[in-house]
């Protein structure tokens, strides 16, 4: 079942504990609200991402399980870093979305909140070199630690630059 | 906002402390990437004062090939084969996860019987991968005989891929919308066999080990990980269970008819290397138990999903009838389009949680693919499990969480 905008799905979803966690304490931080395949994503202003995953996490999602990007080039914002947040004793996950454009490629970190996100962060600094502030040691995880440019973002072709 | 990353140098990332010529001063020691007991090309840098480990930072990167680059330039139906080679030690819930991932973007409901083999040979997949682990982090540990045994087992797990796939590591055969064949006729009298002498090895494998006071020197007690940290640092599979955690994909998130299946979660609150051998033993065991049930109650049906548009037609199908050779004909040049969207599908691989993030923009090649490995996660608790500890137990702790560089690096 797929809701038309953002008001339809806060409304149907309002007993979800990350929804009314974050409708309470950060109700300006939502810019959209998509329910897709059974899935919830809640797209987040990225100055407040550090202040929606306390949210969420207080809400009782207890675990980061990912965080990745996607590459929207050429639209903006070109950048959607993505969390993936699950709850062991809800057994459910939602699914943060954070719009980050191409001018400042930047982001707070989340490491403060979830530890496990440092190698996650470093991953997409150096696949997509969206930086994140905050971080304790943001340098390549993948690439050798001399290389440019940065490879998953859609402009870098795929046999690379030879 | 954001500060400037740093260029680091990984031949700087330790310096010994504290300066030149102090008694205190301590070791940095290369550990790695050759190394036999990093289960690939795995480098850590590591500060040790005398024996005892300070500091373990991983340099990973070695392997890294670019998978989700490449995914971004093939049909959906092409990523398949890629999936194996991410960890190439269970290709099959490699395969379970993506095509799964795919299959929730589509919406097509896939028979039961394919579901049922899909259960069935991801669960020989678990003991194959339960059984390497068991047999290199034994002679990581110095049991070497161990390591023949377990292998002299996963040999006949393999045979059995080979005869359903033709492959004997990089099987390939699940596809989106449900199976690439119909296995052939004798194997589930195969894998019967196989999986009735299993328990009994199961035993074997336990009285090499279990009792041995070497074997329980080197592991109790050993890489200590409490529930709260193995949270914090995105943990899963049996490190997490083992460190008190009852969580299963399995069981508590059920995919591809999970829920029909009865076996029980290995838990254990002791959190050291030790419980983690435990749980991975009796893990073996459910494995068996589920085998036995999905041998036992195979559906009869069909083993690909009602949908002309995305699942190749049978041969003898395209040899009667016009349709079915003019699908065939488009998946295979133009392959088949997926509505846009985005799903995340999480399966409980033999390391813990793998997941895989599919963007879809409409077209027949994926936006983005993007795998959440277990590995890659369980490595940051590395430092956690070693600080404080021997050097020669670093060793027994990187046995003990079962990684593959393969996922890790990607």
């Amino acid at each position: 079942m797929t809701l038309p905008d953002k008001a339809a799905v806060l409304e149907a979803h309002a007993k979800n504990r990350a929804v009314a966690s974050l409708l309470t304490s950060l109700p300006d931080a939502i810019l959209d609200a998509k329910f897709d395949c059974g899935e919830l994503t809640l797209t987040i202003v990225k100055d407040q991402i550090r202040e929606a995953a306390t949210a969420v996490q207080k809400a009782g999602y207890n675990f980061l399980e990912d965080v990745t990007c996607v590459d929207w080039y050429p639209s903006e914002p070109r950048f959607h870093v993505v969390y993936h947040i699950l709850s062991h004793s809800l057994k459910e996950r939602v699914r943060l979305v954070a719009p980050v454009d191409s001018i400042d490629p930047s982001i707070d970190s989340i490491t403060a909140i979830w530890p496990s996100a440092n190698y996650y962060e470093r991953e997409v600094w150096d696949l997509f070199g969206v930086r994140f502030g905050g971080h304790p040691g943001l340098r390549r995880i993948m690439m050798p630690e001399e290389w440019q440019g940065h490879p998953l973002r859609k402009d870098y072709p795929v046999e690379g630059y030879r | 906002m954001a500060d400037l990353p740093q260029f680091v140098a990984t031949s700087t990332l330790l310096e010994p402390r504290p300066e030149e010529g102090s008694k205190d001063r301590t070791m940095v020691l290369n550990m790695g990437p050759q190394h036999p007991s990093t289960h690939g090309v795995l480098r850590l840098v590591i500060e040790i004062d005398g024996e005892t480990v300070l500091k373990v930072v991983p340099d990973i990167g070695y392997l890294h090939t670019g998978i989700e680059k490449t995914c971004e330039a093939k049909f959906y139906q092409q990523v398949v084969p890629m999936t194996d080679r991410i960890d190439y030690l269970s290709p099959m819930t490699n395969n379970l996860c993506y095509c799964l991932a795919v299959e929730k973007l589509l919406q097509i409901e896939i028979p039961e019987r394919a579901q049922w083999i899909r259960v069935l040979l991801n669960e020989l997949t678990r003991l194959n991968s339960h059984l390497v682990w068991l047999g290199t982090h034994a002679m990581d540990i110095g049991a070497l005989t161990v390591f023949l045994y377990c292998f002299r087992e996963r040999e006949e797990i393999l045979r059995i891929f080979e005869a359903v796939s033709g492959q004997r590591m990089m099987t390939s055969y699940f596809r989106v919308g449900g199976l690439a064949l119909e296995p052939p006729l004798d194997l589930f009298d195969r894998i019967q066999k196989f999986i009735r002498i299993m328990p009994e090895k199961i035993d074997e494998y336990q009285n090499l080990l279990t009792g041995n006071p070497i074997w329980m020197g080197r592991l109790k007690g050993v890489g200590h990980l409490s529930a709260e940290d193995a949270i914090a640092l995105g943990v899963t599979g049996p490190p997490l269970r083992a460190s008190g955690v009852d969580w299963d994909l399995r069981r508590d998130m059920p995919y591809s008819s999970y829920e029909k299946f009865q076996f029980k979660v290995p838990v254990s609150n002791d959190c050291d290397v030790w419980a983690r051998y435990i749980v991975r033993i009796e893990e073996m065991r459910e494995s068996v138990k589920i085998c036995q049930q999905a041998l036992d109650g195979m559906p009869e049906g069909a083993i690909k999903a009602d949908a002309p548009k995305v699942v190749l037609p049978d041969r003898e199908k395209m040899k009667s009838q016009m349709e079915a050779l003019i699908y065939h004909f488009k998946i295979v040049t133009e392959g088949f389009t997926v509505p846009a969207g985005q799903v995340y599908q999480a399966v409980e691989s033999p390391r813990g949680e793998m997941g895989y993030y599919v963007v879809s923009d409409g077209t027949a090649k994926p936006y983005r693919v993007h795998m959440r490995n277990p590995s890659f996660a369980t490595l940051q608790a590395l430092q956690k499990m070693c600080e404080g500890r021997l050097l020669a137990d670093v060793v027994a702790v990187i046995g003990s969480i079962d990684i593959v560089l393969g996922e890790i690096d990607r």
